[in-house]
């Protein structure tokens, strides 16, 4: 990008992240793989792939991944329209996405199992289509999607934003039509942020434990995520099996993260410039 | 507003509400009981009640503070470092666990109080919906087809491991019962359970709340507690013909209460429990008093069951968690893909 | 714009009406079935014993101790998280360097790992049969169980809000005008405060609202962290826990519809800010 010599505060700025990145996340997480080490190879394997915490794999991982794919489609809607159209209680509608975050998870696990059990207020119509939302691999979903929906909303929001109408406004001057303004030169420019979007949700979503509890039902095999199985062993006194699936799960998580934002940085490079460059001048 | 002076507000606003809020604490002879889950609101009551009884006799007031929570996540934080003076649990093995990993009180602290330290008892039975509609009357009908059975998961709740072990020395003690037997009597009653919760009051919620189940295995107080306060009329207690006598256990943490000074208050803390008072309290909250003469003054209270130890039925509580809830143990067993 | 006649370039703008109308529609929809109906249950059950009663809940004195703490350790946090995210930012924003990716992903790390293994770390490291635990316990330190574990907790898991919020915005924007103002004498104090500041500061303040939300509402780490003292090392989310588990349920809800609070103040504060910026400029 920018050549280093104009820009002042490199050294401070890097100096200073990597000090506190090391002192809040990186000390505390070499914790777990420490604990761990007191196990030996075969105890750590058998700990980490016995057929329950594979099926948690599958069930933390992929309800996260379709919570997080929902939220971006939805997130982006609910951002454009709170930024773009005006109507009657935008306001509201738009201090009520932070409630994810300020709801304890543990009261938004109870409220969304009572309002989607088969006696709730949405439950009762989703049974007899034959829906069972809580108690199911579909209630962590929604749990999930509840609780990401934050993320993407709010990433995309500031830079949709901080766009300059000017260019929209150029490229419609230039016989642009609605159709491809939108998706050659609004989407490309939020691509990034809704990719941060999506990466967040997704992440917190593989952690999540406070809500799923609540309404998965906690079952072995079908419907037990693996924080609940780190809990289990941890009631156990199994320190070192527990920390052996958080250095398992933390292990994974990085590496998809990783992979995404390389994906990320990547995808800025090729389509990042046009549409907004001129942003915010 | 420039952003410059925008921060300097933030700052003024930010030091004057840290100013505000950190106002000391004013200093107190306390106590830290470190309880598990049903026993709020016995404590509540005792609480008040010993302050009372210790400010007569001392002159010296005490105050107690509460910590409650899931029984072995309580002992995991007095091992990891809340210094509690006092522990009152729901299970011996989780007291034993303090002792070994942690020597923060002697390995013979059950034999320092009478009972085996535990002053008050339980035992586990049954909440079932309104008329009992699927005539639900011992352990046996637990395992039918069709019953649908709500029990926390034994790997996470003190509360489910007695409920799990009732059901297992049921089967052991039927004619011609053996472990085989019991292991597949076991497998059955979960398959009937559609819903793991992970502590007692939680599946409490789910049968009560989310009107999920024909049938509610718990702790006899807070069926008793339940059917008297939650959803009036619309369940009713069953008490099976046998069940297991719940020992709850209490025990001073030696290493903490004599860093706090507070060695003395806390035995007589723990001591008052036995006494008529403190047994009085205990039955008042569906414990079973260990006092005769306080467990005949509310016999009428308890359902007449015939308790079997866990020592009959499974030895101690090592054992037990070795066989049963261990990684690998007979619960997981039942889980287990092919089956 | 709302007039009948509309240029062919204004309709490249913005979408037909009956477009409009059924994005702000499907977004509402979505909206309800994960934000409005779990909200509005929160109230609902709050208020089911009547406003007397959702009135004492909040005034009951373990009550204000659990605000009085869950304030503290958000004033603390907060700040500390801020200053973090500008640095974090500008340096991976600005400048280019070897291991960049990384260094996002190591940001990123905090939310994928479960609340439960977070707090988890510290009592790794600082509990009693922790790393340091001997050591803390010989000078009488606490910091599991008490005001510094319940902080570090919470810093952690809210460590990349704020840097994560600032990185797609200052991506999106580039660097000119700062290059500009270097260029034209300004100090680089002065290009951060009256260049970089004022265009970020939407991001920012999302970032700072998302980050004190999540660090009041935080359940699963604190939890771990506590001790659950109750009015003593309990934050709101435990608060509502014990209230839940004591069967009091309208209390619970009460107790937790105050963190509902946090974001109408948010928007409220949006909006004085928007109006003031407006008028200064």
């Amino acid at each position: 990008m920018k050549e280093r010599g104009v820009l002042p505060g490199f050294g401070l700025t890097l100096g200073f992240t990597l000090f506190y990145l090391t002192l809040i996340v990186l000390i505390p997480l070499a914790a777990t793989f420490y604990k761990t080490s007191a196990l030996t190879w075969s105890e750590f394997w058998s700990a980490t792939t016995a057929p329950r915490v594979m099926a948690s794999y599958r069930l933390s991982f992929g309800a996260s991944l379709v919570a997080a794919l929902t939220n971006v489609v939805f997130g982006l809607l609910v951002a454009w329209v709170l930024i773009r159209y005006d109507f009657p209680g935008r306001r509201f509608v738009d201090m009520l996405v932070d409630l994810p975050f300020a709801l304890p998870t543990a009261v938004a696990g109870i409220t969304l199992t009572s309002l989607y059990s088969g006696n709730g207020w949405i439950g009762r119509f989703l049974e007899p289509l034959g829906i069972k939302a809580a108690f199911s691999p579909l209630g962590v979903v929604i749990a999930l999607t509840f609780i990401g929906l934050p993320f993407v909303v709010r990433t995309v929001q500031p830079v949709l934003l901080e766009m300059d109408p000017e260019v929209e406004q150029a490229a419609a001057s230039l016989g642009a039509g609605r159709w491809s303004i939108v998706t050659r030169i609004i989407l490309p420019g939020i691509v990034p942020a809704l990719l941060t979007g999506f990466t967040l949700a997704f992440a917190r979503g593989l952690g999540e434990y406070g809500s799923i509890v609540f309404i998965s039902g906690n079952m072995p095999m079908r419907t037990e995520i693996t924080p609940l199985l780190i809990v289990t062993k941890l009631e156990q006194y199994d320190y070192a099996g527990a920390t052996a699936i958080a250095v398992v799960m933390l292990v994974i998580s990085f590496a998809l993260l990783l992979a995404i934002n390389l994906l990320q940085h990547w995808s800025r490079r090729r389509i990042g410039g046009a549409g907004i460059d001129g942003a915010g001048a | 507003m420039t952003p410059r002076r925008f921060l300097r507000d933030l700052l003024i606003v930010v030091l004057a509400a840290a100013a505000v809020l950190t106002t000391a604490r004013a200093a107190h002879v306390t106590l830290l009981n470190v309880s598990y889950d049903p026993t709020r609101e016995l404590y509540q009551e005792y609480n008040v009640a010993f302050a009372r009884r210790w400010k007569e006799k001392t002159g010296d007031a005490v105050t107690i503070q509460q910590s409650h929570g899931g029984s072995s996540k309580q002992a995991r934080s007095v091992i990891d470092g809340l210094e509690a003076d006092v522990v009152t649990l729901a299970l011996a093995f989780d007291i034993d666990a303090i002792a070994e990993r942690a020597q923060l009180l002697p390995r013979n602290w059950q034999t320092r109080l009478p009972h085996n330290a535990s002053p008050y008892t339980s035992t586990i039975i049954f909440l079932v919906r309104k008329g009992n509609p699927k005539n639900i009357r011992d352990w046996g009908d637990l395992a039918r087809p069709g019953v649908s059975v709500i029990t926390p998961n034994p790997k996470t709740s003190g509360a489910a491991r007695w409920n799990y072990l009732a059901a297992w020395g049921y089967a052991l003690r039927q004619p011609g019962g053996d472990e085989t037997k019991a292991r597949e009597f076991i497998a059955r009653l979960y398959g009937n359970v559609p819903v793991l919760d992970s502590g007692a009051r939680g599946a409490t919620t789910t049968f009560v709340e989310r009107g999920i189940g024909d049938v509610l295995i718990n702790w006899e107080n807070e069926v008793l507690l339940g059917t008297r306060e939650l959803g009036q009329g619309k369940f009713e207690a069953v008490v099976p013909p046998a069940s297991i006598l719940c020992e709850p256990t209490v025990s001073v943490v030696d290493r903490f209460a004599k860093k706090h000074n507070t060695l003395a208050v806390a035995q007589a803390y723990l001591e008052y429990l036995y006494s008529e008072e403190g047994q009085t309290i205990a039955a008042k909250h569906f414990y079973r008093p260990t006092l005769p003469a306080v467990a005949e003054k509310f016999a009428g209270q308890f359902p007449k069951v015939e308790l079997f130890t866990l020592a009959d039925i499974a030895g101690d509580w090592q054992k037990a968690n070795r066989t049963h809830f261990a990684d690998g143990g007979v619960f997981d067993q039942i889980y287990l893909p092919g089956r | 714009m709302i007039s009948g006649r509309r240029s062919a370039a204004g309709r490249a703008l913005t979408e037909p009406p009956l477009v409009r109308r059924a994005l702000i529609g499907a977004s509402l929809v979505f909206l309800g079935a994960f934000l409005f109906l779990p909200l509005l249950a929160v109230f609902v059950f709050a208020l089911q014993n009547g406003v007397g009663a959702y009135l004492a809940a909040l005034v009951e004195p373990d009550a204000l101790a659990a605000i009085r703490l869950t304030l503290i350790t958000a004033v603390i946090v907060v700040p500390v998280n801020v200053l973090f995210g500008l640095a974090a930012a500008w340096a991976i924003a600005r400048f280019n360097f070897f291991g960049k990716n990384l260094l996002i992903t190591i940001i990123d790390l905090p939310f994928s790992v479960s609340p439960v293994v977070s707090g988890l770390v510290y009592v790794l490291l600082f509990g009693l049969q922790g790393a340091l635990g001997p050591w803390l316990q010989a000078h009488d330190i606490k910091i599991i169980f008490a005001l510094p574990g319940i902080v570090l907790a919470t810093i952690f898991v809210t460590s990349p809000f704020v840097a994560r919020e600032l990185l797609p915005l200052m991506q999106a924007q580039g660097t000119a005008e700062e290059e500009a103002a270097l260029t034209l004498g300004a100090n680089g104090r002065q290009t951060f405060l009256r260049v970089s500041l004022p265009k970020i500061k939407w991001g920012l303040f999302y970032g700072i609202v998302l980050c004190n939300a999540r660090a009041m509402g935080e359940f699963g780490a604190v939890s771990v962290v506590s001790g659950h003292v109750r009015g003593l090392t309990t934050t709101i989310p435990l608060h509502v826990e014990i209230l839940y588990n004591e069967y009091q349920f309208a209390a619970a809800f009460a107790v937790a519809s105050l963190l509902t609070f946090l974001a109408v103040a948010t928007i409220i504060v949006k909006t004085m800010v928007e109006a003031r910026s407006r008028t200064g400029s």
